[in-house]
């Protein structure tokens, strides 16, 4: 009891968040540290070369294949992203600003619903709909807008974007309707008193202020999406397939678990780099004084 | 006469670098009624809460009922305590509120019912035991508060704020009904409050306090008549401070030569016990003196000047005076009499004022 | 606003498209997952009753997605609690730390336990790895649930069950516990549903008994077994709505009992 009581708020604190960081510390650090030491090993057959090695990264950088990869991966995710914010902003704007406030829970409970519902299944039925035969071309053609069938909608890049821009949906439209709930409506209407029209104050307001929400919309959709594995093999087709897929073949079917971990490293830190870029280039690109 | 039921001695609190209490002695009486007053940030919230055991003390000593608190945590001490948010757990009714801290005392069903509907008929909610707690309002929620720590007949209840979060009627209502219900019961009440008026109102005493310290320790009108420090006189009501000066010192009290009001006898309690000769600071309260109307005849001392500001507040009306040879203005409220005319700013007015009301307060820094 | 309203609407039919086709393939009668559709059957749906491998997938995959939710919101109101009680040194970082599975590409989540597990420890793969994994993922949704909940409670309730004499155990069985209970009860369902449905860590740390998305993955290779897929797909959707729902509910208790307003959404 007196134990209890006495221990400082510090010791609590530590005591209390210890589980958590510990099994963190274990299942998160150390595997990612381990990967990094692998990816400076080799590997022949099943037995494991410890001795240091920069080969993997060597080879990794200058086999154009796996270049092109983690570069097609980037852009991939990149387009993805600015589709998906782009389609998921005007959303959020919707919901926080046109919907009466005892509906938005509902609004906000229907976007999320298909995100909770197999990711396979869902990845799998974009390739139902976007097909040769699929249910788009079907309809269009039944509906006389196109005479045959489109092929540059699946097995490629675009069915990669579209996908994923509907799987990461709520992981936009989340953020940016957070970031649009807390701004203070008396600031709108303090710029329409100064006399902004409802675009500029849309502009000069809303917008900066929902940067955050923003930042965090492309941050959230942009890392996971880089390393997106079921996306590339459902409806990718060749020139679709990015690094995660490669990096799935060297562990799991060629058994090059250092080179797959070279891979595995600089598709974290191209997604590190490419997080600190969008986080402080926009951060001060909202912020500049004009 | 039994010894203090809490006393402190020597309190120190710091959290890291910041000294929140520095030294806090305090003697409180059975059945007392003790309210903490003071500007926000002055550690009152501290204080009752290193009573109630929720903070330790960095240095000194808490007893209760003479029975040293060190190490004894909050669930074992004989302290109640009503929490500025009320605290009304939301998950429960009224009833099962109020019968809380009842779970481990061996009363049957029966009776723990009963005791809680006497509880609850004590703070005026008789009936109301079935309801939800989250639907209750602020005041109700307030009395429930109140109803589940005097269930427990704790030696002392301790009150953080109760009322600053009720509108001013309500406020007004519950200050009466707090101070009939701790006579009622006989427990000593501590209240921190940061409304002097409040600690007039309800108090048999008030600690004033200021940084940490006890700047002052009376009952409210001995603190409002003889305020020892320029703080606890500016805290408390209004309070008109003038430089002056010492001119003799006897045992029958000092004389004094006021700036705009001339020479004046104060009385021993009216100023420090150790008063000396030379300059310091004169304090006189604004219904101590009146604004004279033309005719008005007086043998109490009078001085001319000119009216700088004119304050009406309908009941009352507050006079800003510049005295002649003085820069300062003075505060003197006036009722506002039938037939008793109102002064416009700028109007030459004679003042006079009681001179036995000046209190001195040395020369402490302003 | 109508443009934004008619906007939100094409929106809402791009998100729903894909599900919507869901039923429209698990009731045809056709093995072709196309249109035309072929008629009305439920064959697909009594497929799913005469595949054991499937069943075996099932079970695997609740016995995971139950262990794993149970872990991560255990985990996660450690954290929760730390965060809304406590000030200690380094607080945002370690905090955010324990986020960080959030924004970490899954690819590398697996392939980072699966190096740990198989290469360093030679641990043989089984559903306990999938649980080191999914435990791991679903920890900081459970946090973010959790957090509001732990928020919302108002330290002086805890302190008054103290001061009325009950002792912290008993402070926080009779008072914290209650109150976030329906926080608990959300963390529960949605760390269950991230598990069940999650498919790339699984696939990574799978030993011989396949998850469901592992055994689905693979049935999508094969064209005849696909009308049953979208047979269980719609038990799956059917069943995530149902959960989903209870988990808002849950939800809305828990901020009407702390007296919050209703800010809307998980995470
Ligand atoms: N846990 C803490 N850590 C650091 N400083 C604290 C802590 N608790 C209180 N303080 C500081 O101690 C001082 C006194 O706080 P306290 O709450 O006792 O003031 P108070 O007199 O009750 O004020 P108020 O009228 O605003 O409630 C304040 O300056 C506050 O910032
Ligand atoms: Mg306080």
């Amino acid at each position: 009891m007196a134990f209890w009581q006495s221990r400082s708020e510090t010791t609590k604190g530590y005591a209390t968040v210890a589980p958590p960081l510990l099994y963190a510390f274990f299942l998160l650090a150390v595997p990612l540290g381990a990967v990094l030491v692998l990816s400076f090993w080799s590997q022949e057959f099943q037995t494991i070369d410890r001795t240091f090695t920069l080969a993997n990264y060597r080879e990794a950088l200058s086999d154009p294949l796996y270049r092109l990869l983690l570069w097609r991966s980037v852009k991939i995710a990149g387009a993805t992203t600015i589709v998906t914010v782009l389609l998921a902003f005007p959303i959020a704007y919707f919901v926080s600003f046109h919907v009466p406030p005892h509906k938005k829970s509902l609004w906000i409970f229907l976007i999320t619903i298909p995100f909770w519902t197999s990711y396979l299944i869902r990845v799998f039925l974009w390739k139902v709909i976007l097909g040769y035969g699929g249910v788009l071309n079907s309809a269009l053609m039944g509906l006389g807008v196109i005479d045959e069938p489109m092929t540059f909608l699946l097995y490629n890049a675009n069915s990669v974007v579209i996908t994923l821009a509907h799987a990461f949906a709520p992981f936009a439209i989340l953020p940016i309707f957070v970031s649009l709930e807390k701004i203070d409506r008396s600031l709108l209407e303090a710029s329409r008193d100064l006399g902004e029209s409802t675009a500029m104050t849309f502009l000069r307001v809303t917008l900066p202020l929902a940067a955050p929400g923003v930042i965090a919309a492309i941050l959230i959709v942009f890392i996971p999406t880089v390393g997106d594995y079921v996306t590339p093999r459902l409806v990718g087709g060749p020139d679709g397939t990015m690094i995660a897929n490669m990096i799935q073949v060297q562990f799991l079917q060629l058994s090059n678990a250092p080179l797959g971990s070279a891979l595995a490293v600089l598709a974290m830190l191209t997604v590190t780099v490419v997080a600190l870029i969008v986080s402080l280039g926009i951060g001060r690109l909202v912020r500049a004084p004009k | 006469m039994t010894g203090p039921i809490i006393k402190l001695d020597g309190v120190h609190k710091s959290y890291g670098e910041v000294d929140v209490l520095k030294g806090i002695d305090l003697d409180i009486a059975e059945g007392e009624f003790l309210t903490l007053l003071g500007p926000s940030g002055c550690g009152k919230t501290t204080l009752l809460r290193i009573i109630a055991g929720f903070e330790e003390v960095t240095d000194g000593v808490c007893l209760i009922s003479g029975r040293d608190m060190a190490g004894v945590p909050a669930n074992k001490r004989p302290t109640n305590m009503v929490f500025q948010s009320y605290a009304v757990f939301p998950h429960l009714t009224v009833a099962q509120n109020v019968a809380f801290g009842l779970r481990r005392s061996k009363l049957g069903k029966a009776e723990k019912a009963a005791k809680v509907e006497e509880a609850l008929g004590m703070v005026g909610l008789g009936g109301y035991g079935a309801r939800a707690a989250h639907a209750l309002s602020g005041g109700q929620r307030q009395r429930v508060a109140l109803a589940r720590a005097l269930i427990l007949e704790p030696t002392v209840l301790l009150l953080d704020e109760p009322l600053s979060a009720l509108d001013r009627k309500l406020r007004e209502q519950m200050q009466s009904e707090l101070r009939r219900l701790q006579r009622q019961v006989g427990i000593t009440f501590i209240l921190v409050t940061h409304d002097q008026e409040e600690a007039l109102i309800m108090s048999d005493r008030i600690a004033v306090m200021f940084g940490g310290r006890i700047a002052q320790l009376a009952p409210p009108q001995e603190l409002y008549r003889r305020p020892r420090t320029l703080d606890v006189a500016r805290f408390i009501g209004v309070m008109n401070v003038l430089p002056g000066e010492v001119k003799e010192k006897g045992p029958a009290g000092i004389e004094v030569r006021v700036d705009g009001l001339g020479r004046a006898r104060i009385e021993p309690e009216q100023a420090p016990s150790g008063a000396r000769i030379g300059t310091g600071w004169a304090g006189i309260r604004p219904e101590t003196m009146s604004v004279l109307f033309a005719g008005e005849q007086t043998d109490r001392s009078v001085a001319e000047g000119e009216v700088a500001e004119v304050t009406y507040y309908g009941d009352m009306t507050y006079y800003d005076v510049i005295l002649d040879g003085t820069d300062r203005p003075l505060t003197i409220s006036m009722k506002n009499l039938i037939g008793r005319e109102v002064l416009e700013r700028g109007a030459r007015t004679r003042v006079s004022w009681d001179a036995r009301s000046i209190v001195w307060f040395g020369e402490e820094a302003v | 606003m109508r443009g934004l309203k008619l906007y939100a609407i094409g929106y809402l039919i791009f998100l729903y498209a894909p599900i919507a086709l869901l039923p429209l393939f698990a009731f045809n009668d056709g093995t072709v997952i196309a249109f035309p559709l072929q008629g009305f059957t439920w064959k697909w749906f009594a497929g799913l009753a005469t595949t054991p491998a499937l069943h075996d997938a099932v079970i695997n995959s609740l016995l995971i997605a139950v262990t794993s939710a149970i872990l991560a919101t255990l985990l996660g109101i450690c954290a929760a609690r730390a965060n809304a009680r406590y000030r200690f040194p380094f607080k945002t970082g370690i905090l955010g730390f324990i986020m960080v599975p959030l924004v970490l590409p899954e690819i590398i989540v697996g392939v980072s336990l699966l190096v740990v597990i198989a290469n360093i420890f030679s641990m043989r793969l089984s559903l306990w790895t999938v649980v080191l994994g999914h435990t791991l993922i679903c920890m900081p949704f459970a946090i973010a649930i959790l957090n509001s909940a732990f928020d919302n409670l108002d330290a002086s309730l805890e302190e008054a069950a103290v001061d009325l004499g009950e002792t912290p155990w008993n402070t926080f069985r009779l008072v914290t516990l209650p109150l976030v209970m329906p926080g608990i009860v959300s963390s529960l369902l949605i760390s269950f549903t991230i598990s069940l449905d999650e498919f790339i860590i699984a696939f990574f740390l799978t030993g011989a008994e396949p998850t469901m998305p592992v055994y689905i993955w693979a049935q999508l290779r094969f064209p005849q077994s696909l009308p049953i897929i979208m047979a269980l797909g719609t038990i799956l959707v059917a069943l995530s709505i149902v959960l989903l729902t209870v988990a808002e509910i849950f939800r809305r208790r828990g901020l009407a009992r702390a007296g919050v307003r209703d800010t809307g959404g998980f995470l």
